[in-house]
Formats: structure tokens, sequence, C-alpha cells
């Protein structure tokens, strides 16, 4: 059926998330707060200790500017306490032609709210006929955290990262979150979830303004390694399987996705680099 | 009390049709061709601003004539409806198909129903895929729907650009040969020289993955009819 607003269907709006909620509601006039669609959140799941159900957790990923642009990348693991839950997910989804989200935290309810984000974005730049800027969408994405709130009070806390290609500075920027959809721009790098604090160990060492887009692959791999050396959590290259970080470049010619074999290269590379100081 | 003069329903129906045909009949037209690179849409619009043509979906676009508040509710009920469909199923389950019986619905229920017809036509393009062939539907006023292949056309005279691209549209025409042919219609319909500037043009492209909606800018419309000479 095509939505219609107490049995019209001329009523404005240009949000996805509103018209998702009075779908889900029912279809009444008054938009329900939440991602979770109308549903008090707190009675769908009863207060209780987090943790007590066991949830995938998604774990490193990381943003950074470089000369023309920025750079995102994540490991593949998924963990459901000290297990892998999974060896290849994704957690990095474009969202449009100038920007990618990255998220960290329970894999379940952090992939819905980038799927919401980007059809959000989307439904936006078809209705208007005009894309939202990039703080714009940068905002959007805070206040669907901010609305995640209740959920992230139960233990399923979700913090993505969003990075994109400023059309109007001509710059790439980074925003990052926290839980209570707090959002704070970021001009050099950032990187979250359980391996977030070795990874911008490494960044902080190596990063430096107005770098490359190899030498900026290159500290991004690096510093993805190093936190799966030092997280439980964080997936290392997996060179018997062909598992390898997602690497994402943004600037002003759109999103494109290092291939496979070049990442593995690289890593090869730094491996390389790395058994020369171990002593044989 | 007073009683409301007899009318028969026959009569009725047949004065909301010919107040909705001559409404839609006002506007200029739309065609929408199939070519090598995938479907063209080309509206005759002088405003830059206020399209007639726009992105439904990743693969489906719409084109409507007629009043321009009814088709641009018409459109956003259409994205609404994609992008719910698209975001609780998957984004391969929004079709043509079900969207044009969505609006064929709604565009019928309003003829029965309500007082004052839209005064609309629209055109529902859906680019195939693989084995999967091109869709393109032509729905009413009256919600009636038609399933139109390689040439579709609505409002202004409609009958006579139909005929006239019908003659001269052949499968296999390039994007570039197809803007030229309409630019022509137009020319014939007007009877006067018709500025590039006038042209609204989008492509549905099939060499492009998801989103496959791209609008023609002005400079590009210009740049394939100026060698079209």
């Amino acid at each position: 059926m095509i939505p219609v607003n107490d049995g019209s269907l001329w009523w404005g709006g240009s949000s996805f998330v509103e018209l998702l909620n009075m779908v889900r509601s029912g279809g009444g006039s008054a938009p329900a707060a939440g991602l979770s669609g109308g549903m008090d959140s707190s009675r769908m799941y009863p207060a209780g200790s987090p943790g007590s159900v066991p949830v995938w957790h998604g774990t490193t990923v990381l943003a950074m500017t470089f000369r023309s642009g920025v750079i995102m990348a994540a490991d593949r693991q998924a963990s459901e306490g000290y297990q892998v839950a999974d060896r290849a997910i994704q957690k990095i989804f474009p969202v449009d032609r100038v920007s990618a989200v990255a998220i960290a935290g329970a894999a379940g309810p952090a992939i819905e709210m980038s799927r919401l984000f980007r059809v959000e974005i989307e439904h936006y730049e078809k209705l208007e006929g005009v894309a939202l800027s990039l703080l714009g969408k940068a905002n959007k994405l805070g206040q669907m955290v901010r609305e995640h709130l209740p959920l992230a009070l139960q233990g399923l806390v979700v913090v993505p990262l969003y990075a994109g290609f400023d059309d109007r500075t001509g710059q790439g920027r980074i925003f990052k979150y926290d839980a209570a959809g707090g959002r704070y721009e970021e001009d050099e790098y950032h990187a979250n979830g359980s391996g977030g604090l070795f990874a911008r160990n490494v960044l902080k060492m190596l990063y430096h303004p107005g770098m490359e887009e190899a030498e900026g692959i290159l500290i991004s791999l690096r510093a993805l390694y190093e936190a799966a050396d030092d997280d439980l959590g964080t997936g290392g290259p997996d060179f018997v399987r062909g598992i390898f970080p997602l690497v994402y470049v943004i600037d002003a010619e759109g999103v494109r996705e290092i291939p496979a074999e070049e990442v593995a290269r690289t890593l090869k590379g730094i491996g390389e680099s790395l058994r020369r100081r171990v002593p044989s | 009390m007073t009683m409301p003069f007899y009318v028969s329903p026959e009569q009725f129906l047949q004065d909301k049709a010919e107040y909705a045909k001559k409404g839609i009949s006002r506007g200029r037209s739309i065609a929408v061709l199939e070519v090598v690179e995938g479907i063209l849409l080309v509206a005759d619009n002088p405003s830059h601003a206020l399209h007639k043509i726009s992105e439904i979906y990743d693969r489906v676009a719409f084109a409507g004539v007629g009043k321009y508040s009814e088709f641009e509710n018409l459109r956003k009920a259409g994205i609404r409806y994609a992008d719910l469909k698209g975001f609780m199923y998957s984004r391969e389950d929004v079709t043509g198909r079900s969207l044009a019986n969505a609006y064929s619905e709604l565009l019928g229920n309003s003829f029965s129903q309500d007082m004052k017809p839209m005064e609309v036509e629209i055109i529902l393009a859906d680019l195939g895929s693989g084995e999967r062939p091109n869709e393109i539907y032509r729905i009413s006023f009256d919600g009636s729907i038609f399933d139109e292949s390689l040439v579709s056309v609505v409002g202004g005279r409609s009958d006579q650009l139909k005929t006239f691209l019908k003659d001269r549209v052949r499968p296999g025409v390039t994007l570039k040969e197809g803007l030229g042919l309409v630019r022509s219609g137009f020319m014939e319909q007007n009877d006067n020289g018709h500025l590039v500037m006038n042209i609204e043009a989008a492509v549905l492209e099939r060499s492009t993955d998801g989103r496959c909606f791209r609008r023609l800018l002005p400079e590009e419309v210009g740049r394939l009819l100026a060698t079209d000479q």
C-alpha cells in the first residue's frame, strides 16, 4: 500500500525514519520516537544485567583524512564474548556517493542503523531533489544514535564513525559519536571499538597531515594490524582463508573499495618489515 | 429540504473524465523511449527547478504531467512506498509492476470517490536487468494502466507526438538519436524552434549498479543535440 496519513496522501516530511515509525505505530499522525518504531524499548527488553543475552560485537574501525579525502578501514571479525562469531562481516557501509559509515558495538542494531541511515539520506535526496550537506547527514546520524539510547542502556551500544568528502570545503571530514548521540568532528583520525585504542596509538605515531593515499592506506592497515595483535576481539589478516580488512577511499571521485589483492600485498609488506626486527 | 438534481452516474463520470483530460492536455508533453543505453525520459519543461521527471528507486523512474501539485504528491507517495518496501524486505523486491499497481489503485479510487478527479497522467519506467526486459507503464487519471514498449507519451498533444515518434523510433536507437527525435517531435508540436533550454532529460542507465537514474544536465543535453545537426 502507498502510505497515507489519516487517509490523505498530502502530508509533508522528508524523513524516512519518521515515516517508518508512523507506519509501524499503525499510521497515526504523530510519529513515535525511537528506532524501535514506536514500541517502548524498555518494555521490549526487561531491565537486567547487560550481556545476559548473547550478542555479536563488531570490533575495530578507523577513519583518517589524507590529502584529497578520507580513508576508512575495518577488520572483519565479529565476536561473541571470547568466541569468533563471524570471520568476514562487513563493518563499513557506503551511505551515498560521497560518504560511508563504519560501525562498532552490538552488530545487529548497528547494521540495522546503518541500513536505515542510508535509506534516510537517499529518501531525503529523492524527495527534496537535493542532497543534504555532509554536516546535515552527520547530525542526522547523531539523532539516530540518540534515539537508540534506551537500547544502549540495556547493553546494546552502537557507536558509528561517519566520514565523507565535503563538496563545499573540498576536504575529507570525520565525525565520531558517543552512545548518547554526541557528535564530534575529528580533523585527523579516529578509531572505535575494542581495538580502537591500539589503532589510535599507531595512528598517533604515524599520522601526518597532507599524506598521499598510498601512505594513508599503509598506516591504516598497520593500525589494524597492531589492534589485532593486542586485542582479542579484533581479527588480523587471514592469509589461510584469504580474508583481509576492508579499506574504502572517499574523495572527490566518490567512494571506492580497495581491492582485496592490494590490501593483501600491503599487509604482506607490513609483515616483511616487522619480521626483520625479530632476531632469528 | 432541497433535493439535489439527479445526475446519472454515467454523465457524472463522463464530466469528471472530460475535466481531467482538459487539464492534462493543457500542459506540455513528456516522452519516454527505450534506448540502447537504457531508458530515456524527456520532458518539454521550461523550468529548471520544478522537475517533471524524477527518481523513485534504483531502477525505477517517474514522469508526470498535469497539475504540478498533484503529480508531485504522487511522486512523493511512490518514493515513500518504494523506500519502505526496500527497507522492510530487500532492494531487489521493489518492482515497477507493484508500484504501477499501487498508483493505479490510488488514481482509480480518487477518480471514482473524489469530487475533483486528479488532473494527471504518469509514466513509470522500470529498467530491466539481465534477462528481465524493460517495463514502461502509463497510468491515466482514472487509474487505467497501459503496458507500453519502445515509446510512451503523455501530456499536451500526446497523440500527435506519439505518432511522430512511433514512425521514427526503432529498437536499437541510441540515447543521442532518441533525444534528437524527441526534440524534433517537440518542435513539430510547437510549430517553432524548440530551445535546448526547455528540455528536461534523464536516463535510467543500464551500465550503472545500484541507483541507475541520472539527470542529464543542460550542458550535456546541449552537447548531445549540437552534434546531431
